[in-house]
């Protein structure tokens, strides 16, 4: 008798692995290497994301600095997830609904939150928080991986609504360990809501290297086993992002469920403002090798190319954020200073209940002085 | 009127807020077509359809964060979390999320959900469904908190928390669901949250209770009245927020009294009922506030259950100790 079967589990899953290539469209050269899959993009319309990406690296380099001064609170560097970030929500209508983690923050201000309440948020005060009408965003999820089951509720409202619409989210690597991820991806699945749910694999949860995340070769196939179409794509190429993020809000429009996208990306900067030394857990190597691939440069070269962008054009933009975010650092200094009595006012909607009253009537008093 | 079960009256108040607002959905594991494992929502999916009433899978904490964005996209979600005893799967949802909905967003969002959720003991289930956890809710800022203790109760409450704009833990006591029958109108009515109800009427002592022990107290009651005592038992109803004025209003006029909870005494219910009469009525008590809870143990094996739940004798030997102060 054989004391094995003639089973092979372990080719099925080297299979599962193989087919999951990265999916590019500009190399790190600024080349198209993949002419066929080209989004549909104007040159407006490629220039606008340059431009945003550009004004979004200088946020990034602004925030650090008002962040060393104690200007600003609670920041997460963006720099080198710009095409992540910026070209997946570049393929979204205003209509759709994000639900972003806390390094997500550009997502939810080119969705139009106003900056100053991206600047409130990050120094900690409610009024960065209360998005304006019409603004289908979060505020920025602390808890890894709880914004992934609510977009599996966000996503079911819009289905039973009818509304052609989606509800996307953002974790990182890290993220994808959580137990809500796994309950967000298979909820969304199951009722086949209109989601796109995307990591941003940028290699390290704060410290931890993706290797010591997961066996899975990919981040991408988790999704299959929740039974949705998954992809992995470059997270440094713009335009790749960008079409792999439509295709998802496609298919999710037309009722055909949600979408799983691994984007491969680095983070710069450190986790957060808040002490972290990346110097401890990755060395100059890494960085210089991510730095090749950065997604400003070769679009930039794509666009040089097709005679669309010059170092003028690049100015203007530079220079137009560090004037609008002056603007907004000046009105979140403007904004009063938030009061306890205003954020038990926040607690419920109605009446208070009697504790809170009491409690509402001392926090007066002592306010007032 | 009809003769109900409390299990029949949350049926009858389901389906009364799924017909007045189109708004309502009512999910969780087994709602759907078997009608949930007690029988709670039995009938609604054939009523009001897969797409009001439907199964959620197996994940406890998928289910709290679905309720949050639905209630986003407008809803008012009815989820079910089939046991209380697995409300640690949901923690982050509840207190984490719901609870701080409308405080973390400046008020733009709030979360008018209601969770429903059998709790608490003396019907022998296996391990981890019985516990009485409704002080890690009332432990929560955000959250409001109701316990039923009679079907006509039960069906007027779950209304009203389904529309109140808060999210609400509506903890509804298994051994409760079939214990008894009462007359319960067809038509809809509410009950205000946070508001007690004097059971019965005493000048001698007065017995705060909720859920099961409210039974167990008019029991005692009852038998203290044989022996010349005239006991005042106030079902609380609503744990999170405490109706102050109906317990110091009792309180004053009785001048003692003891607090009865199934959970354990380290669970605090009775705690922060005994520090609230203490801190605005103590020149009124003549004795100390005592005390009926469970002991501080995890919640225990089955053949262990009769001795460790309080009963109305616990409350009558509890009871006497501040009547002979």
């Amino acid at each position: 008798m054989a004391n094995t079967t003639n089973l092979d589990p372990t080719k099925t899953l080297h299979e599962i692995e193989e087919k999951f290539e990265m999916f590019q469209i500009l190399n790190e050269e600024g080349k198209i290497v993949n002419e066929a899959a080209m989004p549909d993009l104007t040159d407006d319309e490629l220039v606008e994301l340059m431009s945003r990406m550009v004004y979004t690296r200088i946020l990034d380099q602004r925030s650090i600095s008002l962040n060393r001064q104690g200007r600003l609170g609670f920041y997460a560097p963006t720099a080198g997830q710009e095409a992540s970030q910026l070209a997946s929500q570049f393929a979204l209508e205003k209509e759709d609904w994000i639900l972003p983690g806390y390094r997500d923050v550009p997502q939810i201000v080119w969705h139009g939150l106003p900056l100053e309440k991206a600047f409130l948020f990050s120094r900690g005060h409610f009024v960065g928080n209360q998005v304006p009408e019409g603004v289908n965003v979060l505020a920025p999820q602390i808890i890894i991986g709880a914004q992934y089951i609510q977009t599996a509720g966000v996503a079911l409202g819009l289905q039973k609504r009818g509304e052609k619409a989606v509800a996307v989210t953002y974790t990182g690597d890290g993220g994808s360990s959580q137990g809500d991820f796994y309950e967000g991806i298979n909820f969304a699945g199951a009722f086949k809501s209109p989601a796109i749910f995307i990591v941003q694999n940028n290699q390290f949860a704060i410290s931890t290297p993706r290797e010591l995340q997961t066996a899975a070769k990919t981040i991408a196939q988790k999704g299959i086993a929740a039974g949705l179409p998954s992809v992995l794509v470059d997270g440094m190429d713009a335009l790749a992002v960008y079409a792999v993020t439509k295709q998802a809000r496609e298919r999710a429009i037309n009722g055909e469920g949600p979408t799983f996208i691994e984007t491969m990306c680095y983070r710069y900067g450190p986790h957060t403002m808040a002490g972290d030394d990346p110097t401890r857990y990755r060395t100059s190597d890494i960085d210089s090798e991510w730095a090749k691939k950065d997604p400003l440069v070769r679009f930039r070269k794509f666009l040089e190319d097709k005679g669309l962008w010059t170092e003028e054009k690049e100015n203007e933009v530079i220079e137009r954020a560090k004037e609008e975010i002056k603007v907004a650092i000046k009105k979140a200094d403007a904004t009063p200073k938030q009061k306890v009595t205003e954020l038990m006012d926040n607690m419920y909607k109605g009446d208070m209940p009697f504790n809170l009253k009491e409690q509402y009537e001392i926090y007066k008093e002592k306010e007032s002085k | 009127m009809a003769q109900m079960t409390m299990i029949q009256a949350i049926t009858d108040a389901l389906r009364t807020e799924l017909k007045n607002d189109e708004n309502v959905l009512v999910f969780g594991e087994d709602v759907g077509v078997n009608g949930g494992v007690f029988r709670a929502t039995d009938g609604l999916q054939k009523e009001f359809g897969v797409d009001r009433v439907f199964d959620t899978p197996l994940a406890e904490s998928g289910i709290g964060g679905l309720a949050i964005g639905l209630s986003l996209t407008g809803f008012r979600p009815v989820p079910e979390i089939q046991f209380f005893g697995f409300v640690y799967e949901v923690m982050d949802s509840i207190s984490g999320q719901l609870a701080r909905m409308s405080y973390r967003s400046g008020g733009v969002y709030n979360a008018p959900v209601t969770i429903r959720s059998p709790f608490g003991g003396g019907v022998h289930t296996p391990e981890m469904h019985s516990d009485s956890l409704e002080s890690l809710m009332t432990a929560q800022p955000g959250l409001t908190v109701v316990v039923p203790s009679t079907p006509y109760d039960a069906k007027g409450l779950l209304i009203s928390s389904i529309r109140d704009d808060n999210p609400v833990i509506f903890l509804e006591h298994l051994k409760l669901y079939r214990s008894f029958r009462e007359e319960v109108p067809e038509e809809e009515y509410t009950i205000p949250l946070g508001k007690a109800d004097v059971k019965r009427e005493g000048k001698d002592l007065t017995i705060i209770a909720y859920g099961l022990m409210v039974h167990e107290s008019l029991k005692a009651a009852e038998e203290l009245e044989k022996e010349g005592h005239a006991v005042e038992v106030i079902d609380l109803r609503t744990i999170q927020p405490l109706d102050i004025e109906t317990i110091i209003a009792s309180v004053k006029k009785t001048g003692r009294a003891i607090v009865v909870q199934e959970a354990q005494k380290q669970a605090g219910i009775a705690a922060n009922v005994v520090t609230e009469i203490t801190e605005r009525a103590i020149l009124h008590l003549e004795a100390p506030v005592l005390r009926v809870a469970a002991p501080d143990t995890v919640y225990p094996f089955p053949q262990a259950e009769s001795v460790w739940l309080p009963n109305f004798k616990d409350v009558m030997e509890t009871a006497k100790k501040v009547l002979e102060f």
